[in-house]
């Protein structure tokens, strides 16, 4: 195996249906409905995604989810800005958990 | 940019896109399998109801994506007496709608002609435009023409912002788009009440499939009037056909077998039942007649025992006939489907 990740399993995400179809089956039902048109609409449901595959760095879905926002009509600038948000998150996050580091330096302190 | 033909490229003939379309090893599901199971096989047209006439493949710009390798160094274009045996047709059955088309069909000397004798036998007509053609100099007074045969205007604009229309469509093009929409809002086109219909066209800037209708069209409608003070009537969605400069674009690089592969799997039996050679009969500049504009380009004229020119028309043997079908077909049928006039489901 030369790499971990292979663009062609993107395709065969279907066979982790094998062992146990009715999970999958749940999986299937329970994410489609996530991506309906709903309060927020499609294109901001899959820019949403993109953000998150971003934070996840899950390459099968950034692959997806850069051509489902592009086919649900966003551009490069929009696409951009959603992996701002994801990375600022993900910075932000870490940033924020200084503050643990503080409360044990200060706990430990004299 | 050069047409395919200028640049003697090899997929500048019909024969060799039909190989890449139908080659074995880069085959996917035949589409005539795809219909067989959806009890569509063999499709048949529905009636003529529109008269696509395609009237040469001359044009001012030369797009990434041209499915008729059309642009400035062509020059094959509709004659007098063709345009004359296009009308005679029209005369002779009650076909409510002529669809003309291009290149740009504008630059053909019979455009005008079409377009009047058309409105005397009191037809709806549409004029596929580029839109870049209204700021020609030859072109001055295009706008007021077509405003005054109320011709409707479907015009090309793959996206609301500048980079992305003009990296399919040309350097510059966005901008005279925007300044042929401007032209056309002054004249009333795009604007309710008027009866002057201004409708886009958006198609993707690459190797995707378009979005829902509804939901870019309320984009394009806000972006175009916050960014530009620009109005139109309705956005038709139309997928890019493997076929001809985008054919190309998706074989040089290496996105083939991937895009054929997202048609294949998006295939919609409801898409399949309304594709628009159902209810379509397009001309050639030469007067041979095909069952769509992707045919023409492809070489495959009607068959299956109908007339194939222009000059030998017969209602009867062409009203319901058996249209031609291939592997770029799918481009028809993916997803909401996709034809002259947007979505088809
Ligand atoms: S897509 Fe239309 S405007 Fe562009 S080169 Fe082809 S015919 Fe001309
Ligand atoms: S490519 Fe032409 S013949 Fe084929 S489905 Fe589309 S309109 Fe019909």
């Amino acid at each position: 195996m030369s790499s971990y990740y292979h663009e062609d399993d993107l395709a065969r995400f279907g066979e982790m249906g094998k062992n146990a179809p009715e999970l999958w089956e749940k999986f299937q039902d329970w994410y489609g409905a996530v991506f309906e048109e709903g309060a927020l609409s499609q294109r901001e449901k899959s820019l949403i995604a993109l953000a998150v595959a971003h934070a996840v760095q899950c390459p099968y879905c950034i692959d997806a989810y850069t051509q489902d926002c592009l086919q649900k009509g966003s551009n490069l600038d929009q696409m951009t800005e959603a992996v701002h948000v994801a990375s600022a998150i993900r910075g932000g996050a870490s940033l924020v958990h200084g503050l643990q580091m503080r409360n044990v330096t200060q706990k430990l302190s004299m | 940019m050069q047409s395919l033909l200028r640049q003697q490229h090899p997929l500048a003939v019909p024969g060799e896109q039909l190989r890449v379309l139908n080659d074995p090893a880069l085959a996917h599901r035949s589409f005539d399998d795809a219909l067989e199971r959806s009890g569509l096989h063999p499709l048949t047209s529905t009636g003529i109801e529109v008269l696509q006439i395609n009237v040469g493949k001359l044009c001012n710009q030369t797009c990434k994506h041209c499915h008729v390798d059309a642009g400035p160094d062509r020059n094959e274009v509709m004659t007098r007496e063709t345009a004359a045996l296009c009308m005679a047709v029209l005369e002779q059955t009650e076909i409510p709608t002529v669809d003309i088309t291009g290149g740009a069909p504008e630059l053909n000397p019979q455009f005008r002609w079409l377009v009047s004798e058309s409105k005397r036998l009191g037809r709806h007509v549409m004029d596929r435009c580029n839109l870049s053609v209204l700021l020609l100099p030859s072109q001055k007074d295009l706008g007021t023409f077509l405003a005054h045969y109320q011709v409707e205007v479907v015009a090309s604009l793959p996206y609301f912002m500048a980079a992305y229309t003009d990296a399919q469509r040309g350097e510059g093009v966005f901008d005279k788009s925007i300044e042929a929409i401007r032209l056309l809002n002054g004249l009333g086109y795009g604007r309710e009440g008027s009866g002057l219909e201004l409708n886009l066209v958006y198609n993707p800037v690459g190797a995707f499939l378009p979005p829902p209708q509804a939901s870019i069209e309320a984009d394009f409608r806000r972006e175009l009037l916050v960014r530009h003070g620009v109005v139109f009537n309705s956005l038709y969605t139309i997928t890019n056909m493997p076929i001809s400069r985008f054919l190309e674009f998706l074989l040089r690089t290496d996105n083939y077998d991937r895009y054929m592969q997202k048609l294949v799997q998006a295939y919609n039996p409801a898409a399949a039942s309304g594709v628009m050679c159902r209810n379509t009969l397009s001309v050639g500049w030469d007067g041979v007649l095909y069952d769509c504009d992707f045919n023409q380009m492809l070489d495959l004229p009607v068959s299956f025992g109908a007339p194939v020119h222009i000059r030998d028309f017969v209602h009867d043997r062409l009203d319901q006939r058996r249209i031609v079908t291939g592997q770029h077909c799918y481009g028809c049928t993916a997803g909401a489907g996709s034809g002259c006039g947007g979505t088809t489901v």
